[in-house]
């Protein structure tokens, strides 16, 4: 295996696990912070219960986030040092905030799980509310580090050197915002639906559990807000990669041929040798539309850049069309909800919408992956899009392989056992609970 | 800027030794406990840690994050270089920060009990060893920056006498500051004496840790021993340092909790500024006799500018936050947090 490979194996593995736990940590604080309130308020135990069986799955998943999120610190330098070289100066700010940010976290979580019988309700219920803000505010600052690398800004490339930074213009690059709220919206919707889904399963093995109930109404009516919201964001994001990164968006949409009037391709096979997208849903003048807001906007095709160029166009077309499909698939359920919600309440807990709850559990976990696929792999060949190759900027360590290999073992280990403690802790929960009825 | 920069450099990486220190000084010390008192230091070091030991760990990232902002070209030229100790350590503090976790949130109290243990143990051991292994290679003069072979570039910078010796030092400073905090997390007086006892063998444990850095310094040719010795400052500091042992044992024995734990951070303080001060600006030595100092790669003024005013309004926040935190979980007298 090649080191190029090796290392983008290792860096993609490290963030592919990262994510998972960082939308985790991101909207958890939220909901527990919403049924503690609820808790505080009514005095209904089944919301401290609740709270409390949350944050026992928080504090699991938060240190396996923590540590993985540690190696990416140093990932960034073993794998990409001639990289780091010269994007450390220009784009270290935003990390140097997201530290800050996470330190308050840390800090707060301590006080949030330990702090239950040490501190005044509210007090403990501010320090969760903190979690939570903290917690979007550094993965906020982080994507801006990402957004720099898609449309690098704050320096000037000269000679192979970075000259005139300027750190706030490469933080507030022209990505950041369209990038940042596109990855909190979909942090919420992913985690919201996972543990909807999760207490819809136990739901219809255990028809009236109470504590269930709650849990599945809370987080998607937290999760569907943003659900709806997203293909507004997701609109945003595709307009702006259109005007910056047209070659991503040309992978991303399957679309060889530069056109006026191009229409918008659902599905397909892109096939790069004949450079024909078959298969696919044609819609006419639908992608000039959406990507440039005039129906005969000239949308570039892939065949108007150089070859070599071209990113990976097969995982960049299947990461984007699976990422909206279930995009638009979560938008319809979360809709759905409120108007069950609002004529049913309670009685929403129908088997059928269970079901429906139960099946969309790892939707919005697979969507945030196959959205980083498109923008990182959409991307390549450059690590800073039109300055600096990927392959510039890889390490000159050998044996890249057995630091893959390493990592590949630790995540595929901690994986299995977050499963397995998870399985655990809701053994004991339904247990408990049991026990409290009989 | 420069100055403050590099003051919180040093200040991180002093309080990553001291805090993030204790924590694995803690998993050391558990490791060490003969049988039959295994579970009660284990529950002693669980109450201790939990609340605070993701906050402790921050500060590695935070001396990570300023290296790489401020001084890129060391962050990388070490990422490079020390690239498989540093893995390792990379690989240690996962387990070891997941292992704790699990073992105080796995549901079920079971025999994987035990595995989490002995994990959290053994990861405690050899992330301070590497984290030594690093800080001597960094000055040990083996670092090529265009080696020649794969032994050359990245295996003799760090496989030598005397970054086994700091590696070998730096666990047992961490365990001697653990057993230092947890005596001071103790209320029963009739364990407190065991407790102390250990103190006293980590510190004879870092004593000798620490004569074999400077004989291994002259073995491997390390301008480390004539430097320290020739510096009226490093052995004053190292003379200060010493004499607060006495001073530390007595605030033990009487309980003095608080003065204990500063007794033992103003020691760390000292043992490292006497190190350090050998050193001072340098932050890495090359083989070819050129280093890298903080005044030579420091990233351009305006990235200092930004990166200074960042750190000074996230310790305007920060640390208040820290002294709440620990002042929640540090005051009282029982050892139990308020557990879920």
């Amino acid at each position: 295996m090649d080191n190029l490979f090796a290392a983008r194996s290792t860096m993609a593995i490290s963030l592919a696990f990262h994510i998972i736990f960082a939308c985790i940590g991101m909207t958890m604080p939220f909901l527990m912070v919403i049924s503690n309130w609820l808790w505080i308020k009514r005095k209904d135990e089944i919301y401290l219960q609740l709270t409390k069986a949350w944050s026992k799955g928080v504090a699991i998943f938060f240190a396996i986030g923590a540590v993985s999120g540690t190696v990416l610190s140093f990932e960034l330098g073993l794998l990409w040092p001639d990289f780091m070289k010269y994007a450390g100066a220009i784009i270290g700010m935003p990390f140097s905030w997201e530290g800050t940010a996470f330190f308050v976290e840390a800090i707060c979580i301590g006080l949030f799980l330990y702090g239950w019988n040490r501190l005044n309700p509210y007090v403990h219920w501010i320090s969760g509310l903190l979690v939570g803000i903290s917690g979007v505010l550094s993965g906020i600052f982080v994507v801006c580090a990402n957004a720099w690398m898609n449309a690098p800004a704050g320096f000037d490339w000269v000679n192979g050197k970075a000259i005139n930074i300027n750190p706030v213009a490469a933080m507030f690059n022209p990505a950041w915002l369209s990038q940042s709220s596109h990855m909190i919206i979909a942090a919420f919707i992913a985690t919201s639906f996972a543990v909807a889904g999760l207490h819809a399963i136990l739901l219809l093995k255990n028809k009236n559990n109470l504590l269930h109930k709650r849990a599945l109404i809370i987080a998607l009516s937290f999760g569907s807000i943003f659900a709806i919201l997203q293909p507004l964001s997701g609109d945003h994001s595709a307009k702006d990669v259109a005007k910056r990164q047209p070659i991503k968006l040309a992978a991303m949409e399957g679309h060889f041929i530069t056109e006026k009037g191009a229409g918008l391709t659902i599905g397909g096979i892109p096939d790069i040798k004949t450079e024909t997208t078959n298969f696919g849903i044609k819609i006419p003048k639908l992608l000039s539309f959406l990507a440039y807001g005039n129906f005969n906007a000239e949308v570039k095709g892939l065949s108007d850049f150089p070859k070599n160029n071209w990113p990976p166009i097969l995982p960049v077309h299947f990461g984007f069309q699976i990422m909206v499909g279930i995009g638009f698939l979560l938008a319809f359920v979360g809709v759905l909800f409120w108007i069950l919600f609002w004529k049913w309440k309670d009685k929403i807990t129908v088997n059928w919408f269970l079901k429906l709850a139960a099946i969309c559990t790892p939707l919005g976990f697979i969507a945030v992956e196959a959205g980083w696929i498109v923008t990182e792999v959409g991307r390549q060949p450059w690590i800073i899009y039109n300055i600096m190759k990927t392959l510039d900027a890889v390490t000159p360590v050998p044996y890249q392989v057995v630091h893959l290999i390493l990592f590949l073992i630790v995540y595929l280990l901690l994986s299995i056992m977050a499963v397995w403690l998870m399985s655990r802790q809701i053994k004991v929960l339904d247990n408990f609970r049991d026990l409290k009825r009989s | 800027m420069l100055y403050v920069v590099i003051f919180f450099f040093l200040v991180s990486i002093y309080i990553y030794c001291l805090l993030g220190g204790a924590d694995f000084g803690a998993g050391i010390i558990e490791l060490g406990e003969k049988r039959k008192f295994k579970e009660r230091t284990r529950h002693l070091v669980s109450d201790a840690m939990a609340p605070i030991w993701e906050a402790n760990h921050m500060w590695l990232i935070i001396a990570v994050v300023i290296l790489f902002n401020a001084f890129p070209l060391v962050y990388t030229t070490l990422l490079v270089s020390l690239s498989i100790p540093l893995i390792l350590m990379l690989i240690g503090i996962i387990l070891r920060g997941t292992a704790f976790t699990f073992r105080h949130y796995d549901a079920i109290k079971d025999s994987s009990q035990e595995l989490y243990s002995k994990v959290f143990e053994y990861s405690s051991l050899i992330v301070p060893f590497f984290f030594g292994l690093v800080v001597g290679s960094i000055v040990s003069g083996n670092i090529v920056t265009n080696p020649s072979s794969f032994y050359e570039g990245y295996v003799n910078p760090w496989l030598n006498l005397f970054s086994i010796s700091t590696g070998i030092f730096v666990a047992s400073l961490f365990s001697f500051i653990a057993s230092v905090f947890l005596t001071s997390e103790i209320s029963d007086k009739s364990i407190l004496n065991g407790f102390i006892l250990k103190s006293k063998k980590s510190i004879v444990a870092a004593v000798a840790g620490g004569l074999l850095v400077f004989i291994s310094s002259i073995i491997d040719n390390v301008h480390f021993s004539e430097s320290f010795f020739g510096n009226y400052l490093s052995i004053g500091l190292m003379l200060i340092a010493t004499a607060c042992l006495p001073l530390l044992w007595k605030t033990l024995e009487k309980g003095s909790k608080w003065i204990s734990r500063i007794l033992v951070g103003a020691q760390l303080l000292f043992i490292l500024g006497a190190f350090y001060i050998v050193y001072f600006p340098t932050l890495v030595i090359i083989r070819n006799g050129s280093s890298l100092t903080f005044y030579n790669s420091a990233a351009p003024e305006i990235t200092i500018n930004y990166l200074g005013w960042a750190l000074i309004v996230g310790s305007l926040i920060i640390f208040p936050a820290l002294f709440y935190l620990l002042r929640v979980f540090k005051t009282e007298k029982k050892s139990a947090a308020g557990k879920l």
